[in-house]
């Protein structure tokens, strides 16, 4: 019997020391955030009447959106002249709904929403709209011009373009003859997805060359994994590789290393530090990205601040601030990524 | 615990054949000879797949599809053991990705490689426990439990994470998904390391002979003297313990924690386990066969990576997959009484 009480005790003991060295283990203090952003030009820095934005986002999954979250907010403390109220994040659309709508009521001066769904958040854009708060719709494009006031995002068909007109030029530059072009996607049936995958397509034919082996992954580091070392297999020899998104990426690239693998050259999509340090050591397969930064979200938040002061853009003529902002995707390689390193975001 | 309980409880146990004149043949009888349809669908496969692509049948790509099923295939060790034991465990998925991500964060990544591994091991055993007691003690439905246990398990590792991919940056750690001996990638033999020990402990211990009897009936199990509640929460532990080996492979196959890692994966582990012959209702069922089912849903992948197939026809062929095991394998049984 006593063997037994001390046998419980001991666990027990063992039981709460593992606890507490468990616990001692959750920190993760990162590097400082080095959320993306920049003090506006021309004479848009100069304070205005004060204003109040509201800002919605879906919960982050990915890198990419807790990004746009945190430049959101950095960008709004840059101005003393805006008060940013920021709704808890969700996945689920009514939840999203029901956020907002409280802004709304709130009656802030103008709202920065990127919405889980485009479409099925339009009539809530309107909605907003047609209670005098201008919307600016960030990235996810609502069905109906009416249910905001601008829009700003990227161009996942330019994407595709840049990606495929650097492995274009890369190539023709070795002389490669019938390259074999290999491109791991994102989620399949996403439209952005698609709209990467066709400008993909159209740059590399007019190199005359075409996409061989093709897969979709999932936008995650273990989904990048295991289709990159399927993807490997399939093809003995590949002359260059794209692939979608940075945040797989670690996983793709992780396949590659383990395969042992570096023949071709590869180009990530998004622009993370993660991937841009890569690039910047030289020492991967990876030697460019082609950018979807959610930087944008940083410059949603000016626009925001801009529209609800009645003001236009400081080194633009006109009056008012521009119905769609439709961002250039830049190529990023050894050569320019310490421009754009303080515009990464970290996975 | 006595010897005449093990002894009262070993009859439910019976479910290899009595007859089994050396390890070997009874491992082929009690685990192949079960997962005949199985093993045609993997062969079959083979063919289709030395039929369509010219690299299917290499050494690399065997250990690429090898490679690829470890980590899904450690987990279902641990879920056939709960599964056997009348239970069911739906957390196992991001049980290991709340490992992965605590394994990986700056605090552990700065005491080195074996904490890690220790970290890993730690929360992945501790959520098994508390799966096991609330189970086993608080009388709550597993499927409850475990389901709860997905659920705050996610949470958690995207609270720890702030949702962001957490680079490994231990050499070691990187370096065991690029270690090879012999050839074969290291992450291959702890696949094997870990199916080998889960064998020999469901089939050859006492521990094992209680699960299929706690499994086939609880009640009994009572009755002849078993613990049947510590031993379910040891289940669950086991179970844990599986999810905390997963997530030090899965953070070196990936090099990241994340709270992303193991998306549905306790769906893919119950499918091996059932279309390996293993009764959802517990006291029944092989490690073997659970085995063989993660190799056929790998070989599956790999087939249609390796043919530029996209991935939505490939779960409609899984979903194809696991009815026509089942079937086979009840026609199987009617057949042979």
């Amino acid at each position: 019997m006593s063997d037994h009480s001390r046998r419980g005790f001991l666990s027990g003991a063992l039981g709460i020391g593992a606890v507490a060295a468990l616990t001692a283990c959750t920190s993760n203090a990162a590097p400082a955030n080095n959320a993306a952003g920049a003090a506006p030009a021309g004479d848009n820095a100069e304070p205005g009447k004060p204003v109040t934005i509201g800002f919605s986002c879906p919960a982050a999954d990915h890198g990419w959106i807790a990004a746009i979250a945190a430049n959101a907010q950095a960008q709004a403390a840059r101005y003393p002249d805006v008060t940013f109220e920021a709704v808890n994040p969700t996945t689920d659309i009514t939840q999203q709904i029901a956020a907002v709508d409280t802004l709304i009521t709130k009656k802030v001066s103008a709202l920065v929403i990127l919405p889980n769904d485009g479409s099925q958040l339009t009539a809530l854009g309107r909605k907003a709209m047609d209670a005098g708060i201008p919307v600016i719709n960030l990235d996810r494009v609502f069905d109906s011009p009416l249910a905001y006031r601008t829009w700003i995002g990227g161009d996942n068909y330019g994407m595709g373009v840049a990606a495929g007109t650097y492995i274009g030029e890369q190539l023709k530059a070795k002389g490669v003859s019938n390259p074999v072009i290999g491109e791991i996607a994102g989620i399949d049936n996403l439209p952005l997805t698609q709209d990467r995958s066709r400008g993909f397509v159209d740059a590399l034919s007019s190199y005359g060359y075409s996409v061989g082996p093709r897969q979709a992954a999932d936008f995650t580091a273990q989904g990048g994994q295991r289709i990159a070392a399927n993807l490997l297999q399939a093809a003995p020899r590949l002359d260059a590789l794209w692939n979608h998104d940075d945040d797989q990426g670690i996983g793709v690239l992780a396949a590659i290393q383990q395969a042992g693998r570096g023949e071709f050259l590869m180009v990530g999509g998004a622009g993370s530090a993660n991937a841009m340090r890569a690039i910047k050591a030289d020492d991967t397969v990876l030697k460019a990205t082609v950018t979807y930064s959610p930087s944008m979200a940083s410059s949603a938040v000016a626009l925001a601040r801009l529209v609800a002061q009645n003001r236009g853009m400081g080194d633009l003529v006109e009056k008012e601030v521009p119905m769609s902002l439709t961002l250039a995707s830049a190529t990023i390689t050894k050569d320019n990524v310490d421009t754009y390193l303080p515009l990464g975001f970290e996975s | 615990m006595s010897e005449q309980t093990t002894v009262s409880a070993e009859p439910m146990a019976t479910e290899e054949p009595a007859a089994g004149p050396s390890p070997w043949s009874r491992l082929f009888l009690g685990g192949v000879g079960h997962n005949l349809g199985l093993v045609a669908v993997l062969a079959l496969l083979a063919v289709v797949g030395v039929a369509t692509a010219d690299t299917f049948a290499t050494t690399a790509n065997l250990l690429t599809i090898l490679t690829s099923a470890s980590i899904i295939g450690v987990i279902t060790v641990g879920a056939t053991f709960v599964i056997i034991g009348g239970g069911i465990d739906l957390s196992v998925g991001k049980l290991m990705a709340l490992a992965s991500v605590w394994a990986t964060t700056v605090a552990t990544q700065s005491f080195g490689p074996w904490v890690m591994v220790l970290c890993a091991l730690a929360v992945g055993a501790a959520g098994g426990l508390l799966n096991g007691l609330l189970i086993a003690y608080g009388r709550i439905v597993p499927f409850i439990v475990t389901l709860a246990m997905l659920i705050s398990a996610q949470g958690l590792a995207e609270r720890i994470s702030g949702r962001r991919s957490q680079i490994v940056t231990d050499p070691t750690i990187a370096a065991i998904a690029t270690t090879r001996l012999l050839g074969i990638p290291l992450l291959v033999y702890l696949f094997a390391a870990v199916v080998a020990i889960g064998w020999v402990v469901l089939n050859r211990t006492t521990f094992g002979r209680r699960t299929f009897a706690i499994g086939g009936n609880p009640e009994a199990a009572r009755l002849a003297g078993l613990d049947v509640r510590r031993h379910t929460a040891a289940l669950y532990v086991v179970s844990g313990l599986c999810c905390g080996v997963a997530a030090i492979m899965i953070a070196s196959l990936t090099t990241t924690g994340s709270s992303t890692h193991g998306t549905l994966y306790e769906l893919d582990a119950i499918a091996a386990v059932i279309i390996g012959g293993t009764l959802l209702s517990g006291g029944r069922g092989t490690l073997v066969g659970s085995i063989l089912g993660v190799l056929v849903f790998t070989t599956i992948t790999n087939l249609f990576v390796l043919n530029n197939l996209d991935t939505d026809v490939q779960n409609i062929a899984k979903g194809a997959i696991i009815v026509a095991a089942v079937l086979v394998q009840a026609r199987a049984r009617r057949s042979t009484p």
